[in-house]
């Protein structure tokens, strides 16, 4: 983890260019939304590794009160980490980071569509950590189904739900567990009672961020209609403060990755209604940040994780219309939500399932390593950050050290068998006490005395009483 | 409102219905007093029928098995009631300089729709278990496949189906999407379920089985070693996913070992096993058939008598097995225990971690820091040394995403 650390440290710079080639993503943009999130998780695994290493202790029961029990977190053996192409970077460092932590042997598989990245690590990695445990293998479609099929102790893919489906029935084969980072269409929902400058400016910040590739991005919003002009405006305003008359020229505005899904995007527009935006340049694979108004749930742009730069708008004319809008479809990846109201946040956050939640913001929920980061339902299984990628590529393995001793105990459990030692069984097993400290001193005390009355009496009386 | 019957097609959407409807109510299945008081109910369930039930399990096994059908069930069921409050409760998170002035929290969510398989062996705890857990989790159970002979005076509730049925039944069932997909049985049939799972994206876990080691090193405590050998291996008649599957010993720990486990079999089972009220029969003739052709392993020291007309095995002990003999190629799950010499501690080990990890290993040893090497050398699931296969102490799990 120190080498990757160095890695980081002493490559920035090839690595901004190779994010920049790919993505014409920006330094700072590279910088603030890659490379720092790699260097912050390096470090909290440095300095987290200890503690969670260490053997975790489990209340005993009645009949282990004198034994060791412990869950201790163990390597999988060898992982395989598929990455993504939207943050080429930190979406292969970031599973890489913990599963190093948890002691696995990692294959790691760059995604192919981020090309100079791709090549960027292979070439890396081997320069600062050990090539046998960490191999880099590139390829497309062809070598990733080859790979496939070869047996792992655990498969984290990053991507979309579709290629989800084929990973996890190639992990199938053999039994192989798996986490799937996937998608889906992150709904935004706006209500009227909440500070729509701000609202939208976030939104705004969230939506084109990448040029809208990010799989937390607010993919469509919700609203009702006395508010979707005022929201355009704003966030026509705020694209403006960010990236000035001419966005096309401002540095920090990225591009689609490939033409493939830049023409995938220009077919969504067809039939919309262009509020602001709408300029594409395919030589360049530019797309303008875009608003559509009036959207109909029905089309094309409603129908598939839009992955870009045009930001639909659905209008609905209650917050609970929105939330039988949301729960009508695949749960997604985040759920966004802008108001005032705790008490209506709380009740969209209770009625509704998402893998995430951010209210009155977009996107920073990612930034918090403890909170979990991962999907439900169609947007993925699993989830990692922190402290729980480690637990993702670890196996927590049950221990319960005994003694030899102490054998009378376990008479009760040996035949011949008898409703006298069901009796006895009953009492240890069907405990309801209430909580509480003095409770459970009690239940120690009371069990370490009827051990040893059990020891004395079954001893003497075994063999004449059963 | 008894729906335990079997069914085909119809009978298997109908079930997945009435799932996917409850969770159209508005998740009213997530409210904590609708948790209790269904874990209460089935709870009562347990109480008020535990004769039916009782005498169902004893016609399959021929055994009465109140400890693990029902005492350990209504255990589980004790421990999620006490428990459930700070289960459900949101766990708040440390927040770094950015969120400082927000609340950052994880909500534990149901995950909708979910499917419970449950296996032969231990027909109702094996079902039940999980499914404590899942009311406790607020979700819909939307099936429980399995074995035949659940009983039918389980009693339904608006949210809850049972589907009974075989391959075909149970194929049917997974070809629905469901959010969630519990499964306990053999790991032929795990990679079924999960290719399944893997066409609706349904995370789930796999409760397997394997090949669980036993080592016996040669400090140990004659008497107590072959206690607990005896009583893990016949439990059941040896129909335990975590039972020891096959004993690894030096030559001269395996001449000791032999009286001691004779000595434990008359004592457990009395002379003749078979008339023991105590001693479990082999569930199914295709089983029994498949057990009995492991008998030809190595040296037959104990039992080995069989009856077809009962499906009774004796307790079976089986010296000098050799790697290669058919009792090492696949899960037992009889009452025959193989013995196969090693030199030392290492040689058991790397013969273990060449082998596919086991749900268990065991190892039973006099010198504490003998045990403690165990749990950090062989990368397997739960390690007990010092027999103890009582699942209420034992939390063996075989992965879960």
């Amino acid at each position: 983890m120190r080498a990757l650390e160095r890695l980081v440290k002493e490559k920035e710079a090839e690595i901004a260019a190779a994010l920049h080639a790919d993505l014409h993503k920006s330094q700072c943009n590279a910088y603030g939304f890659e490379i720092m999130g790699v260097l912050g998780e390096i470090a909290l695994a440095l300095d987290k590794l200890p503690t969670w290493l260490a053997p975790q202790s489990v209340p005993k029961n009645i009949m282990t009160l004198t034994d060791e029990v412990y869950i201790h977190r163990e390597p999988l053996g060898v992982v395989l980490v598929i990455g993504a192409w939207n943050y080429p970077f930190v979406l292969t460092m970031q599973p890489l980071i913990g599963a190093i932590a948890a002691g696995n042997a990692v294959v790691i598989k760059p995604s192919e569509i981020s090309g100079n990245t791709a090549k960027l690590v292979a070439e890396l990695i081997p320069q600062y950590i050990d090539k046998d445990l960490y191999p880099v293998i590139n390829g497309g479609v062809t070598e990733t189904t080859e790979l496939l099929k070869e047996r792992f102790d655990h498969i984290f893919y990053t991507g979309s739900s579709q290629v989800g489906k084929i990973v996890m029935e190639a992990a199938a084969k053999h039994l192989t567990p798996v986490t799937l980072e996937l998608g889906g269409k992150s709904p935004c929902y706006i209500d009227k009672d909440c500070n729509l400058d701000i609202a939208c400016r976030r939104v705004a910040w969230g939506k084109y961020l990448n040029c809208g590739q990010t799989c937390i991005a607010p993919d469509y919003i919700l609203c009702d209609q006395s508010i979707q002009n005022k929201v355009v405006e704003n966030i026509k305003k705020t694209l403006k403060e960010f990236h000035g008359e001419d966005i096309k020229k401002s540095p920090d505005y990225e591009r689609i990755i490939n033409k493939h899904h830049f023409k995938r995007l220009v077919t969504l527009l067809e039939g919309q209604k262009i509020a602001y935006g709408g300029e594409t340049d395919e030589a360049t694979c530019f797309i303008a940040p875009t608003i559509l108004t009036d959207v109909s749930p029905e089309s094309k742009i409603m129908k598939e994780e839009i992955f870009g730069p045009l930001l639909p708008i659905v209008t609905i004319k209650s917050a609970d219309e929105a939330i039988e809008f949301i729960n009508q479809r695949e749960k997604p990846l985040a759920l966004y939500l802008f108001s005032n109201d705790k008490k209506l946040i709380k009740r969209m956050i209770s009625e509704t399932s998402s893998g995430g939640v951010t209210a009155n913001d977009v996107i920073m929920h990612y930034t918090l390593p403890d909170l979990p980061f991962g999907g439900v339902g169609n947007s993925g299984m699993g989830n990692y950050h922190g402290r729980h990628t480690f637990e993702t590529f670890s196996h927590r393995r049950s221990c319960l050290i005994k003694s030899l001793t102490m054998e009378s105990v376990n008479k009760i459990r040996y035949p011949p068998n008898s409703q006298r030692k069901l009796n006895w069984a009953k009492f240890f097993f069907l405990k309801r006490f209430n909580k509480g400290r003095l409770g459970l001193i009690a239940l120690a005390l009371l069990g370490a005395i009827l051990a040893a009355v059990i020891k004395v009496s079954f001893g003497a009386l075994y063999h004449c009483v059963f | 409102m008894g729906r335990g019957c079997s069914g085909r097609g119809a009978r298997v959407s109908e079930a997945v219905g009435v799932g996917r409807g409850c969770r159209g109510k508005g998740l009213g299945t997530r409210a904590a007093e609708h948790r209790v008081s269904q874990l209460e109910a089935l709870r009562r369930f347990l109480d008020e029928k535990k004769q039916p039930i009782l005498d169902a399990m004893a016609s399959d096994m021929r055994k009465v098995m109140e400890l693990s059908e029902i005492i350990l069930v209504k255990n589980e069921i004790n421990y999620a009631l006490n428990n459930l409050s700070s289960w459900m409760k949101d766990e708040f998170v440390e927040k770094n300089l950015v969120t400082q002035l927000d609340t950052a929290f994880i909500r534990k969510e149901p995950y909708g729709v979910v499917l419970i398989i449950g296996p032969w062996n231990y027909p109702l705890n094996l079902i039940l278990v999980p499914l404590v857990g899942v009311i406790a989790a607020g979700e819909v159970k939307g099936a429980g496949g399995g074995s035949p002979h659940i009983p039918s005076p389980l009693r339904l509730q608006d949210c809850f189906a049972v589907v009974t049925g075989g391959p075909a039944e149970t194929t049917q069932l997974l070809e629905n999407k469901f959010d969630y997909i519990f499964f306990t049985g053999s790991p032929q049939v795990g990679k079924i379920v999960m290719a399944a799972a893997a066409k609706h994206l349904t995370p789930l876990t796999l409760e397997l089985g394997g090949k669980n080691p036993c080592y016996v090193a040669d400090e140990s405590d004659l008497q107590n070693v072959a206690n607990r050998l005896v009583w893990g291996r016949c439990f059941n008649a040896g129909q335990t996913c975590i039972a020891p599957d096959y004993v690894l010993c030096s030559a001269e720990m395996q001449e000791k070992l032999l009286p001691a486990l004779r000595h434990t079999i008359t004592q457990f089972f009395g002379p003749e096993p078979q008339e023991s009220p105590d001693f479990a029969r082999i569930i199914s003739d295709k089983q029994f058939q498949r057990i009995q052709a492991l008998l030809g392993s190595g040296r037959m020291a104990i039992g080995g008598q069989t009856d077809e007309r009962e499906r009774y095995i004796a307790p079976t002990v089986l010296a000098d097995v050799q790697p290669s003999d058919s009792a090492m190629q696949e899960e037992i799950f009889g009452p025959v225990l193989p013995i196969v010499t090693v030199p030392n501690v290492d040689e058991a080990i790397a013969f273990i971690n060449c082998r596919e990890r086991p749900l268990a290993v065991y190892v039973f040893a006099s010198d504490s820091k003998g045990t403690a090497g165990w749990a950090r050398t062989t990368a397997s699931s739960a390690s007990t040394p010092s027999l103890t296969t009582a699942p209420a102490s034992c939390a063996a799990w075989a992965w879960r995403p």
